[in-house]
């Protein structure tokens, strides 16, 4: 068995080069591309700080996923818990020695780069729950232990993004967590609970919210409320999509973003400036592109014989997912605003490794598909 | 595949069950964002294409330009100048300062312009148009146009702005215009519409009235701007249309004489078509210069004008009110005779003065005219003979006759918002308004134009233009209209009038309202029998042309120019015994208290055609000093008269 299973590890190169998911990085590049035209677009047609530091992120972090899928699974299976610690370390540096940027203490300066770990641990979040359900016995999973344990892995992370702070990821690293925790089988009933206890304290939440955090979820509720306050940006970005019509304004058209009515055009509204530009049409292109990324990452879950990969494939799907739909939610105006990146479009050094780093782990687990790891 | 066993399956078969409904939970979340993608779009995208643009597309309005006035002749009387201004978009200066401090040497600025600028600049977006100067003089402009290349940012830019090239003349007559104050923003909608900052609009008179279709439609320029609202690039401009022309029926060369004639005096001078009641010329004095409202009037000239005792604010012809005098006497001669109250035989023996109800009246002769009929009584303007008639006559029979020539109410319609009603006492009138019975020696000095009665002097001058037509009810008027009449037909409608019989058109009974408002444009005739009006006008001329007339020494001989005319001397203040007995000149009476001189007359005597009015305020006697303005104003005007008329039956061509 010990043999069989030696045996099966020894790849080389080209078996490997052969067993890559052309379709996954097909999908990648075309969002690659889409974005860094986006972003030219943004730049008002030249190319310029945004849309240079775009495509040389984009180029850097493409390459480095492709050589991180050499990786075995099992590095990462390893690695787990060293990437979640470290992750872990960063944000508890950052909420330390953090660079302050917008009133937020996110970034840790790392010399080449400036990283934001809360982007990291959304990917090592799912890492490490992966390695941590791998050997555990379907019996055990819904042990008082486990459910302490597990839960001390996902507060610790969201209790630190949460003062420095920044709402949206945090959302996003617990929603993206949970599922995780249900996929691994939890029992449903945990969760009920749970949430029934969250609406319960809802209101103590909202009352120890920051006051332009209540005013977003207020003025998501009523964006007419103060059209150039808080609205301001759910209505200008709904008159950008709006306008954009069928076929959109035009590559580089876009009036609203060009003549500058949009927010934060180049991160979390970069899917609006498509569609103004692209309309109906492109946007709906764009979501069959994540559609099928995400499809494609589930289906390599699927596959895959090690509950580790098919764990984090699930759990990384979902988390895709779950970035694509509350950004894009948010910036049509059916959810509040919150900070949160389109994965690979929005403008965003953090963001687009941990992406990378989540898909090599993915084309990994494609690759060694066959893998048991023990 | 050993480790884990059946636990491992059951584990695997969770997750995949899990992820399967994961699946289709995605699905449907995807749908739903397409369908609000479809929604915006597709269903709302022509809301969002609307509000879209409406954010990127600014409209920026430019001033409209002024429509002008025009004289009789097509001469502009009020127009619009090209002047040269300065403008500075502070956004696009480099050293805003230095620039200043350049500009301020070069168009010699003091120091309060300067700072008034500065503070300017700070009240404005930085990418507005500031206004460094709204006029430049020629010599300004060629300096900063020399100096440009030094100047970055600056602009000279050619501007129109409303300029009265014929001055003090028209002041009154057009009123001036002046930046739009918050209250005509208030009072009028198509201000309000066409408002761009420093738009003049019209502040008083005939620039007020008309100001709807003077005012024109703006010029607009559509710029695309960014969130900040700083312009990116023009889109579109659409060029708006000049406000519309006003001709008037002025004769600027009679204008002018007004204006010379009245200079160095306070008064007013006005002359009508007798038949077509155009206002041929209309002047108050002293007067002033409208141009000095273009650009805010300095506190030095303003407080000239305002503080002037001659009040060259007040439009006196409409808007003073003064006792008639002596003019009012052949009104006063009609009535008596309309009511046949007596004839024109009666006499009276003049000695000088007249003891009535326990009051000595006095005639202006001291001496007394002798037995005058009324003929006499007229030329001579013998104040006793009036006293009596107005006796026998009664105050309301006499304010019947006044009204209906035009005494006590407006002249225009609704064109002059500072016009006068004036007073025509009556004993109804007394007991409403003072709560007091009438006193019958109120009678005798209304007979001579005293006491409550007031007129302006443009209504006399539609009084005797009434009289000299032969009696027939006119409507003046001071501009050119399309649908106006012609003479032709005016005299036409007149001569109908005749026809209609006595008895129900112009008893004498019925009351002035029931003509006035009856309908628009019937040239009625306001008498019962027109050889009284016959009479008076031939009094009139008698007054003028013969001997022993108060306007004798006035009088111009050739029939050409002969006109007919009546004096008047208003007191402004009850003469007391000791007056009348120094009996001082003119000239050692102190200015409030001298008597107002007037002068009503029409021309030529053969073949009326116009008539005019002469007031000058605190004159003295109207043989002595308004006759004599009336003389030369005469002769100008029949100079002028086939000119005048070459132009209005062009105009009828026209029509």
């Amino acid at each position: 068995m010990f043999e069989q299973s030696s045996y099966s590890e020894q790849y080389t190169f080209f078996q490997k080069l052969r067993s890559f998911d052309f379709v996954l990085i097909f999908c990648v590049l075309c969002l690659g591309i889409i974005s860094n035209f986006s972003m030219y677009s943004t730049d008002g047609g030249e190319f310029l700080y945004h849309s240079k530091s775009h495509f040389i992120r984009f180029v850097t972090f493409f390459s480095m996923m492709i050589f991180l899928s050499f990786f075995n699974l099992r590095f990462w299976h390893s690695t787990a818990y060293l990437f979640y610690t470290i992750t872990l370390g960063f944000l508890i540096w950052a909420s330390m020695y953090g660079v302050t940027a917008s009133g937020s203490q996110r970034w840790i300066n790392l010399y080449f780069i400036n990283l934001q770990p809360s982007e990291l641990m959304k990917i090592a979040i799912i890492v490490c729950f992966a390695r941590y359900f791998h050997r555990e016995q379907m019996s055990n999973i819904n042990s008082f232990k486990n459910i302490i344990l597990s839960m001390a892995i996902l507060l610790l992370p969201i209790l630190l993004v949460v003062s420095q702070p920044d709402l949206g990821t945090s959302i996003l690293i617990a929603i993206s967590g949970v599922i995780v925790l249900w996929l691994a089988g939890f029992n449903i009933k945990y969760f009920i609970y749970s949430g029934l206890t969250l609406i319960i304290s809802l209101p103590f939440v909202i009352s120890m919210l920051k006051p332009y955090q209540k005013q977003r979820v207020l003025t998501f509720f009523n964006p007419d409320r103060d059209p150039l306050g808080a609205g301001y940006q759910i209505i200008q970005s709904k008159i950008a999509v709006g306008s954009g019509g069928l076929t959109g304004k035009g590559f580089l058209k876009g009036t609203q973003s060009y003549l500058e009515f949009l927010p934060e055009k180049h991160t979390d509204f970069i899917f609006t400036l498509f569609s103004e530009e692209h309309g109906f049409i492109g946007s709906v292109i764009l979501l069959i592109l994540y559609g099928v990324l995400i499809f494609r990452i589930l289906n390599i879950g699927s596959h895959s014989r090690s509950f580790f990969g098919k764990l984090f494939c699930y759990g990384f799907g979902s988390a895709i997912f779950v970035y694509v739909a509350v950004n894009m939610s948010m910036v049509l105006g059916l959810l509040p605003i919150v900070g949160s990146p389109l994965p690979i479009m929005s403008y965003g050094g953090s963001s687009m490794l941990a992406t990378m780093i989540g898909l090599s782990i993915v084309m990994s687990t494609k690759i060694h598909s066959k893998q048991i790891i023990h | 595949m050993f480790d884990g066993g059946d636990s491992n399956v059951r584990k695997f078969n969770t997750v995949n069950r899990r992820v399967f409904i994961l699946k289709i939970a995605k699905g449907i979340i995807f749908t739903g964002i397409v369908a609000r993608l479809f929604s915006l779009q597709i269903t709302e995208n022509k809301k969002y294409l609307t509000l879209s643009d409406k954010n990127r597309l600014r409209e920026w309005r430019l001033p409209p330009v002024r429509g002008e006035f025009e004289d009789y002749f097509g001469n502009v009387v009020a127009g619009n100048t090209k002047v040269y201004q300065l403008h500075v978009v502070p956004e696009q200066v480099e050293d805003f300062k230095y620039l200043m401090v350049r500009l301020k040497n070069i168009l010699s600025l003091t120091d309060k312009q300067f700072s008034k600028i500065v503070k300017k600049k700070k009240q404005q977006k930085p990418w507005e148009t500031l206004i460094i100067s709204e006029s430049l003089t020629w010599d300004q402009f060629s300096k900063v146009n020399f100096y440009l290349h030094e100047l970055s940012g600056a602009k000279p830019v050619l501007s129109v702005a409303r300029n009265y090239p014929y001055k003090a003349n028209y002041t009154h007559v057009l009123g001036y215009v002046a930046q739009a104050s918050e209250s005509d923003l208030l009072e009028n909608e198509e201000i309000k519409n066409k408002h761009v900052p420093g738009l003049r609009v019209g502040k008083t008179g005939l620039e007020k009235t008309f100001e709807n279709s003077l005012i024109g439609t703006n010029s607009v320029k559509r710029y695309e701007v960014n969130a900040f609202g700083k312009r990116i690039n023009q889109v579109d401009f659409k060029e708006g249309e000049k406000g519309q022309k006003v001709k008037l029926t002025i004769d600027t060369e009679i204008q002018k004489l007004c204006n010379e004639l009245l200079a160095e005096k306070s008064g007013s001078i006005s002359v009508m078509d007798i038949f077509t009641g155009e206002i041929i010329a209309m002047h108050s004095s002293p007067s002033f210069d409208p141009n000095l409202f273009m650009y805010g009037i300095s506190y030095k000239d303003w407080d000239l004008i305002r503080k002037n005792p001659l009040k060259p604010l007040i439009n006196k012809t409409i808007s003073g009110l003064y006792s008639p005098g002596s003019t009012i006497k052949p009104i006063v001669a009609l009535s008596a005779l309309e009511n046949d109250v007596i004839s024109t035989k009666f006499k009276v023996n003049c000695t000088g003065k007249m003891e009535m109800y326990g009051q000595t009246y006095h005639c202006w002769k001291k001496k007394g005219h002798g037995i005058v009929d009324l003929r006499d009584a007229i030329k001579q303007s013998c104040d006793t003979y009036f006293y009596e008639m107005s006796r026998r006559l009664g105050v309301d029979r006499l304010n019947i006759t006044a009204k209906r020539f035009g005494l006590g109410n407006t002249v225009f319609k609704n064109l002059y918002t500072e016009e006068k009603k004036g007073l025509v006492p009556s004993t109804k009138w007394k007991k409403n308004a003072l709560g007091k019975g009438w006193v019958l020696g109120e009678t005798l000095i209304t007979g001579i134009g005293q006491g409550y009665i007031q007129t302006t002097p443009l209504q006399l001058c539609l009084m005797t233009a009434q009289l000299a037509n032969g009696g027939f009810k006119i409507f003046p008027r001071i501009t050119v209209d399309k649908n106006q009449e012609s003479l032709e037909k005016i005299k036409y409608k007149m001569d109908e009038s005749l026809k209609i019989t006595n008895e129900n058109s112009s008893s004498l009974i019925r009351s002035a309202e029931e003509i006035f408002y009856k309908g628009e444009k019937e040239y009625n005739k306001l008498f019962r029998n027109q050889e009284n009006i016959k009479f008076v006008l031939e009094a009139m001329s008698a007054s003028t042309n013969e001997v022993r007339g108060t306007s004798y020494r006035s009088r111009i001989d050739d029939p050409k120019y002969r006109f007919a005319g009546k004096t008047g001397t208003a007191q402004v203040k009850k003469i007391t015994k000791l007056q009348r007995e120094l009996d001082l000149d003119t000239a050692q009476i102190p200015y409030e208290e001298r008597d107002h001189a007037w002068y009503v007359a029409f021309g030529p005597y053969k073949d009326p055609r116009y008539s005019l009015c002469v007031l000058v305020e605190h004159g003295g006697s109207g043989s002595a000093t308004a006759a004599p303005l009336a003389k030369k104003l005469m002769k100008k005007i029949i100079d002028r008269h086939e000119e005048r008329e070459k132009i209005r039956k062009n105009n009828l061509v026209d029509i």
